[in-house]
């Protein structure tokens, strides 16, 4: 009896990675990760990326644009999410990050776990910069790196700045309550790949 | 004055700070995990050496990549230069971009709008 209920449920996941499996291809996704974003994570992320994007013959011009993007999205991760657990590396923080390819553009999308308190400052910031045209986002970047502060962290508050100016594009974000104290929070960036 | 020279690995630039063979360049790639312990040591060279540059200083920034964290320390690198300019020393940065890289040209104009010391842009072919 114990048996058959283990195979059963053995089954039932198998199917599970199977649908997983056709729901990434149904939405281009190259590359998926949840858990810890380190530094090696994002090192070997960003040259796999490069390595796939050369193969595909991808311009110079498109392959640095992705390249910076994930370079600021990992990092805000692992500078920014909240830790739970213990800190094992230097800055580490636990986060969904994904990268799809389509015929036009490439998206590359995180997602966190951030404190309530921190939703209206995060959106104020993320609409100002969606406020603003490319000369705005210039001089926002110039007047950030001369005025802030690097952050305990090493964040200079540019990443978002950074990856409008790059992408040319809105940032399109959303938070989805996890409890009282939490909320998760989605950031998707698009790159077209006809620059 | 002791010598700055820093190999360059996949996520941290090249360093040479060389006064007496006249080489000041960083060059390569700038994403280190934790900015401010690898830029630091060569802010504070730069105090010291501002006391006792060269009669002229060619600075040279040959960088393909940097991240917004590195774009900070670059500028707190580039203040240094428009302080010692200030002090009397003649000081020149050259920013080294890739002909088709239309961002790190970009960059170094905004680099150029904010620091008072005589900047030239050099663009340079893909090998």
């Amino acid at each position: 009896m114990e048996e058959k209920k283990d195979k059963k449920n053995v089954k039932g996941f198998l199917e599970f990675v199977y649908d997983f499996y056709k729901s990434m291809k149904a939405h281009e996704i190259t590359l998926v990760y949840e858990g810890e974003i380190t530094h090696q994570i994002t090192k070997a992320f960003t040259s796999l990326t490069e390595s796939n994007m050369a193969k595909e013959a991808e311009s110079n011009s498109v392959q640095k644009k992705v390249f910076h993007v994930m370079v600021e999205c990992l990092q805000n991760i692992s500078k920014h999410a909240e830790n739970f657990g213990p800190d094992e590396y230097l800055f580490a923080g636990r986060g969904i990050f994904m990268v799809s390819r389509g015929k036009d553009e490439y998206n590359v999308t995180t997602g966190n776990v951030i404190d309530n308190s921190k939703i209206e400052e995060l959106t104020e910031m993320l609409n100002n910069i969606n406020s603003l045209d490319r000369e705005g986002l210039k001089e926002l970047y110039k007047n950030q790196m001369k005025e802030g502060r690097l952050s305990e962290k090493g964040g200079a508050g540019l990443g978002f700045i950074d990856i409008a100016r790059k992408t040319g594009k809105k940032l399109d974000f959303h938070f989805l309550p996890v409890d009282n104290e939490t909320s998760f929070f989605l950031l998707t960036s698009t790159i077209s790949r006809t620059l | 004055m002791e010598v700055i020279k820093i190999i360059g690995t996949d996520d941290t630039p090249n360093v040479i700070f060389d006064p007496e063979n006249d080489i000041f360049e960083i060059s390569g790639r700038s994403l280190p995990e934790d900015v401010s312990s690898f830029y630091e040591p060569i802010l504070k060279w730069l105090d010291e050496y501002s006391k006792n540059a060269n009669q002229k200083s060619v600075f040279n920034f040959k960088l393909i990549y940097f991240n917004t964290a590195s774009s900070k320390m670059i500028l707190d690198i580039l203040l240094k230069l428009e302080e010692m300019y200030e002090n009397g020393k003649d000081v020149l940065v050259r920013w080294f971009y890739p002909e088709d890289d239309e961002d790190m040209q970009e960059a170094g104009e905004e680099y150029a709008d904010i620091v008072e010391v005589p900047f030239e842009q050099v663009a340079y072919p893909l090998s």
